[in-house]
């Protein structure tokens, strides 16, 4: 395992944090040292470091990726998401839209943008239960959605999401019917799925924005349903 | 590449951990590693799919060990020295070259609203004759490219029908390589879960790919 990985890293990943320490040999050591983390405790400063010597040599503007962190930290995220599901809901026309081009249907909400530039919706019902993955890497429609969370981008869902949906459905604790089908979406181009779940029962007298609180990420996904809402909640 | 990151269909890799209440970065490190990506990217010096095939040469051990942004990183620096728009030098110095002029960084504070709002279209309207129609049975192809390709190895040679023609797309094999956008239809592709699995698979169930032409061949 350390040939590959030093044949790989030394020569770039490793010398970016050895510029701020200063001693590259130190920087390996302190490499092999931690071997077995999940995350080596220098890649802090090996980014530091990358990003001052873009900034030095004017190829990123600092103030630019300070407003591209908040607008996926705050802005884009899977409340875009729910307000299209919840429309779809409460109007048939717009669910139609939806279903036939949703990418001028997401947009009439204003959301749309960087992988989400091919969406397309597809129908959870009684009889049907889709389930999106991408195995190859981490395709994920950011603009409804944001950024995909870590579960998703995993070896066990890419791994095992196509060869046993209902096993990984099991492992998020839905259980289908037998005769159900589940259609699993593997991202392998540049279209980018959304689960439109079922409306869930007891949520009938609900507004559009109480419904659209009711949408988990997890749901958009496939990977559980919309739960009814508590008892006592209305409109 | 028949590479780790193709893991379709692959047994071993443990439970899925599902974490509640997920921040959308662990550590400030892993926004830094996102923007600085979508950043350069606006430099066009490379593509989605060249950039998606610099972290599938990780290798394998490393690709399984590492961080999802970690595998980003490694990317990023072989990108940016591939592309020329750093040197390997510069990287193991941290200092730009002696002499170097200073760019103008492409992206900026003002244009962050557009570029979150901007298409990277990889549609082509171009007329590219299909090669397939709607609910035509099809094969994937068997093939083994050694660079990138989204076929993957779990629907090689297996048999499917065209669900629908999504239209005119580029093609990552020749894109990542710089060789051409080749633009050809893609089209979305239902396998049973039977053909792909075999009879342990449920006869209800069914994956759907999105393949280009080059991928498939006439049933």
């Amino acid at each position: 395992m350390t040939t590959n990985r030093r044949d790989f890293l030394s020569a770039a990943v490793t010398a970016a944090g050895a510029a701020v320490t200063g001693d590259l040999s130190h920087s390996n050591q302190h490499e092999h040292d931690h071997e077995h983390q999940a995350v080596p405790s220098d890649l802090t400063l090996r980014v530091k470091a990358l990003e001052s010597l873009l900034v030095e040599k004017g190829l990123v503007d600092r103030p630019a990726l300070d407003a591209l962190i908040d607008a996926y930290e705050h802005k884009i995220g899977p409340r875009n998401g729910a307000r299209v599901i919840a429309r779809a809901w409460v109007d048939p026309a717009y669910k139609q839209r939806l279903l036939t081009d949703a990418n001028a249907a997401i947009a009439e909400l204003g959301y749309g943008g960087q992988q989400g530039e091919h969406m397309q919706v597809v129908e959870n019902s009684p009889k049907v239960h889709n389930l999106v993955v991408c195995t190859l890497c981490s395709c994920y429609p950011w603009s409804v959605l944001g950024l995909p969370p870590v579960w998703y981008k995993s070896a066990p869902y890419r791994s095992r999401s196509v060869i046993d949906p209902r096993g990984v459905l099991r492992e998020f604790g839905l259980e289908l019917p037998e005769d159900a089908e589940v259609r699993v979406w593997d991202s392998t181009a540049e279209l980018r799925y959304l689960v439109l779940p079922e409306r869930p029962a007891g949520s009938e007298g609900l507004s559009e924005e109480a419904l659209a609180a009711l949408v988990t990420r997890d749901a958009m996904v496939g990977v559980a349903k919309v739960m009814s809402p508590p008892k006592g909640v209305s409109a | 590449m028949n590479g780790i990151h193709d893991m379709g269909g692959m047994h071993g890799m443990g439970p899925i951990q599902h974490e509640n209440n997920e921040p959308v970065f662990h550590a400030p490190w892993e926004s830094r590693v996102f923007a600085i990506y979508i950043a350069t990217s606006a430099w066009r010096r490379w593509n989605i799919d060249a950039a998606r095939h610099s972290r599938e040469v990780i290798p394998p051990d490393e690709y399984l060990r590492m961080s999802y942004y970690e595998k980003w990183f490694a990317g990023q620096v072989e990108l940016l020295v591939k592309s020329g728009l750093v040197t390997a030098a510069e990287i193991e110095s941290g200092v730009p070259a002696p002499g170097t002029a200073k760019a103008t960084p492409p992206m900026t504070v003002e244009k962050i609203p557009t570029t979150v709002a901007n298409r990277i279209n990889a549609r082509r309207d171009v007329s590219v004759a299909p090669r397939f129609r709607t609910g035509q049975r099809v094969r994937a192809r068997n093939m083994h490219p050694v660079g990138h390709t989204r076929l993957p190895r779990y629907a090689r040679g297996k048999f499917g029908t065209i669900e629908r023609d999504h239209g005119v797309f580029v093609f990552p094999d020749t894109n990542s390589q710089f060789l051409g956008e080749k633009p050809q239809h893609v089209y979305s592709v239902r396998f049973t879960a039977r053909e792909l699995w075999g009879q342990q698979a449920s006869p209800q169930d069914s994956v759907y790919l999105d393949l280009w032409d080059d991928y498939l061949e006439p049933a």
